[in-house]
């Protein structure tokens, strides 16, 4: 829990009241110890929040810490309260609402990535469609056969779910995501 | 300091060290290492319990009417397990709790082992935070972290679970941190109030005309000097003030400005009050549905303010205009001498005003009953027991229900720390225990706990502790055979189709108390209640008083589910009728 971050208060805290569904990725930076990733789902499961995709990995060694990137959905008030009951968990070091940050800073969204491992099995014609669309969307083919392709795409969450909608009637037969990584844009850390 | 000794010595040293004097526990395989510490060492008491919920409620009571954390020390799998009821009751109404449990060895985690369970993944979501400690080197170091979490910030229940080979293993012990707020790597709670906000706040309530202070259990938690300066407040501002469940006694019930309690039961000065106001302060309360009603008829025409030490709290069911992160205590030493030193003024003529309005809403006299001279009306019977033992120091405990509302209606509250309830949670169960861990640490007051028939049967067997360790509670039972509150709401919401609420074969209460080593009273009769509560008083011994009570009483008023503070329903127009229509298809579905 830290006081960088709780909103300043002011009258015009709330200027912007929507009951609007949005979704919105949060960095959460952990101690890495045991539980400490069920402590997060924990909460979002037993208070009822929607988790999108969640990706997490030990990102500073020396120090223990990890990083958690949650992509979920909700009213801003909902979202809102993700973020400070996030941020009350004991081992929670910081939580930054990246959408929310990309916003104050006019852009889009933040940067976020994703990786997927596609296979695809087939011959003929369709192999050489799945070959050539997979040269458009930058996949690179890192397993083949004369019967199979594997390829590994990166890019924003809606690119690998059109990837996937393409290669269907191509022939896919098993999919692996990562879920999404995600940093701000510009000069800027954490 | 550091030293060498076995993590069982570890755990009475850092508990010694942290200041504690008392715990409540049962032994049992895997805590029989500390237990056997226990027994060798003088300066920390053992308090056994009869049940483990038990020792949680009994350090619940001890906590909440010390002001300090309560200590509990339990076995593995089912002494873990039913601690759990009273480690959500804890987290419910933010009462600082460090439970120790015993864990079988390492090498068996995970193996099914006898008595073994999942102790931090059960009770994972029902403490603040919890602890697997798997090294002895850091049985000392998480258990001194145990009771800064469980302390600071939000109070709140911790556990810290210690599997039996780290208790015979040796290690290095090391001494508290000086400052555990500064050297905590994450856990640093926000204290201090914006000066921002605090300015702000003080603007918004010197131009209201209509204001209320609606203040909380994080008023009492935040300890005396903040009870002392929310009086300072009031009285600085004129402010009419209510108080929820769990702040009762933050502000005396004989104060000028005291509306009574607000919400479901509340009064309807109070609720009317809130309902009308244009400016709410809310201080260390976090809009829970029994008070708030309906959300969105709550307050319509309001600025509110919220003072809360929690985050997570503000706008998460009600949103505020000017919320102000920090320790009631230290926001309100500020706001008041932000106040004094501005010389701010309230407006007088429109205080008078709200002030001829809100004694109009008092002289509706939501809380009259039917007096009788037949039967002991259980409204009554907390009036007498107020009456005859307000001016001792008195603890009043409660377990779940009509009588909690009745005690908390009809008890008037002096001072904070003497009322001990379970209000978030609703655990029956709880007042027998946390009268006991009152007791323990104020050996020479009175301690009662306003009892149900129903509840006082889910830990009776406390009955037992408290004649062992000789803690003469007085458990007071309004005893009407039913369990009241759900009838009251089968004759609300299910066309008082009373299923399993009527009590049949109820224990002799007086021949239990007997049994138990203690002191048995039956009352029936009005005329015979004040002489039998004084006689109780005088026992010096623990006590269950049968007090016979008009079976098929209600508690009114009260705020039907899914309708708003105006729309109170009123012991006087609550005939048969009007309750049977008081709750709406839609409102049939909330709790």
């Amino acid at each position: 829990m830290n006081a960088q971050n709780i909103d300043a208060p002011s009258a015009y805290f709330l200027a912007e009241v929507s009951d609007e569904i949005e979704t919105h990725t949060l960095s959460v930076l952990v101690d890495n110890e045991p539980g400490v990733l069920a402590r997060v789902i924990g909460l979002f499961s037993g208070r009822g929040y929607n988790i999108d995709s969640l990706t997490v990995s030990e990102t500073e060694h020396e120090k223990h810490l990890s990083r958690i990137t949650i992509v979920t959905t909700g009213t801003p008030m909902i979202i809102e309260q993700i973020r400070h009951q996030l941020d009350r968990l004991v081992p929670v070091h910081r939580v930054t609402d990246l959408t929310v940050r990309a916003r104050r800073a006019n852009q889009d969204k933040p940067l976020e990535r994703e990786l997927a491992l596609v296979k695809v099995v087939g011959d003929g014609e369709k192999r050489l469609e799945a070959l050539r669309l997979g040269d458009a969307f930058r996949a690179t083919v890192i397993d083949a056969t004369t019967g199979h392709f594997v390829f590994e795409i990166t890019g924003r969450t809606s690119k690998i779910e059109q990837f996937i909608a393409i290669m269907k009637p191509l022939g896919l037969v098993e999919v692996s995501r990562t879920g999404v990584a995600a940093v701000q844009r510009g000069e800027e850390g954490l | 300091m550091t030293r060498e000794m076995t993590g069982a010595e570890m755990v009475i040293q850092a508990l010694k060290d942290q200041g504690v004097d008392t715990i409540f526990g049962y032994p049992g395989g895997a805590v029989l290492p500390i237990y056997d510490e226990i027994i060798q060492q003088e300066g920390l008491e053992h308090i056994l319990v009869r049940h483990e919920q038990g020792a949680g409620h009994a350090a619940e009571g001890y906590a909440r009417s010390t002001g300090k954390p309560g200590v509990a020390l339990v076995t593995s799998g089912p002494g873990a397990t039913n601690m759990v009821t009273a480690l959500t009751d804890a987290m419910l109404d933010s009462i600082p709790l460090v439970c120790i449990t015993g864990q079988v060895p390492t090498h068996l985690i995970g193996n099914d082992a006898f008595q073994e369970c999942d102790t931090v993944g059960i009770t994972r979501p029902c403490t603040k935070h919890n602890w697997l400690v798997r090294d002895v080197d850091d049985v000392s170091r998480i258990l001194h972290e145990a009771f800064y979490v469980a302390t600071s910030g939000r109070p709140g229940p911790v556990v810290v679970d210690i599997p039996k080979d780290v208790q015979f293993a040796t290690g290095t012990y090391q001494g508290p941190t000086p400052n555990p707020a500064a050297a905590h790597k994450s856990y640093r709670p926000q204290v201090k109030g914006d000066a921002a906000g605090i300015r702000q706040a003080v603007e918004m309530m010197a131009n209201a005309k209509k204001p209320i202070l609606y203040t909380g259990g994080g008023v009492i938690n935040s300890g005396p000097q903040a009870c002392q300066l929310l009086r300072e407040l009031a009285s600085l501002t004129g402010f009419p003030i209510t108080s929820t469940l769990m702040g009762l006694g933050a502000y005396p019930a004989s104060g000028e400005n005291w509306l009574g309690m607000l919400g479901m039961h509340g009064t309807y000065e109070a609720n009317m009050t809130m309902h009308d106001c244009d400016v709410m302060v809310c201080i260390g309360a976090r809009f829970d549905d029994r008070i708030t009603g309906r959300t969105d008829a709550f307050a319509p025409n309001s600025k509110k303010i919220h003072i809360d030490i929690d985050p997570s709290s503000i706008n998460k069911t009600v949103n505020v205009d000017l919320p102000i992160i920090g320790d009631v205590g230290h926001v309100l030493e500020d706001l008041v001498r932000i106040w004094r030193s501005s010389s701010t003024k309230v407006d007088k003529a429109a205080m008078k005003s709200w002030w001829g309005q809100i004694e109009k809403w008092r002289a509706r006299n939501s809380l009259a009953y039917k007096p009788n001279n037949d039967v002991i009306m259980p409204q009554h019977a907390i009036q007498r027991l107020y009456e005859l033992t307000k001016h001792r120091k008195t603890f009043i405990s409660t377990e779940v229900g009509q009588h909690q509302m009745w005690a908390a209606q009809f008890y008037g509250f002096e001072e904070p720390n003497r009322w001990l309830t379970s209000g978030g949670l609703g655990t029956m169960g709880y007042g027998l225990p946390a009268a006991i861990g009152a007791q323990v640490a104020h050996r020479d007051a009175l301690c009662v706990d306003i009892a149900g028939d129903a509840s006082i049967l889910m830990n009776i067997q406390e009955m037992s502790t408290a004649v062992q360790f000789g803690l003469p509670v007085k458990v007071f039972i309004l005893n009407n055979q039913y369990m009241g509150m759900v009838r009251q709401w089968q004759q609300l919401l299910h066309g008082n189709r009373l299923s399993h609420t009527y009590t049949d074969s109820l224990p002799d209460f007086v021949k239990l108390a007997e049994a138990y080593g203690g002191v048995g009273f039956r009352v029936e009769k009005p005329g015979d209640l004040d002489g039998a509560i004084e006689e109780m008083i005088a026992v010096d011994k623990p006590v269950l008083f049968d007090c016979r009570v008009a079976n098929l009483a209600n508690c009114f008023p009260m705020i039907p589910s899914g309708k708003a503070h105006n729309e109170m329903l009123l012991p006087d127009e609550a005939n048969d009728e009007a309750i049977a229509n008081a709750i709406s298809a839609e409102g049939k579905s909330l709790v």
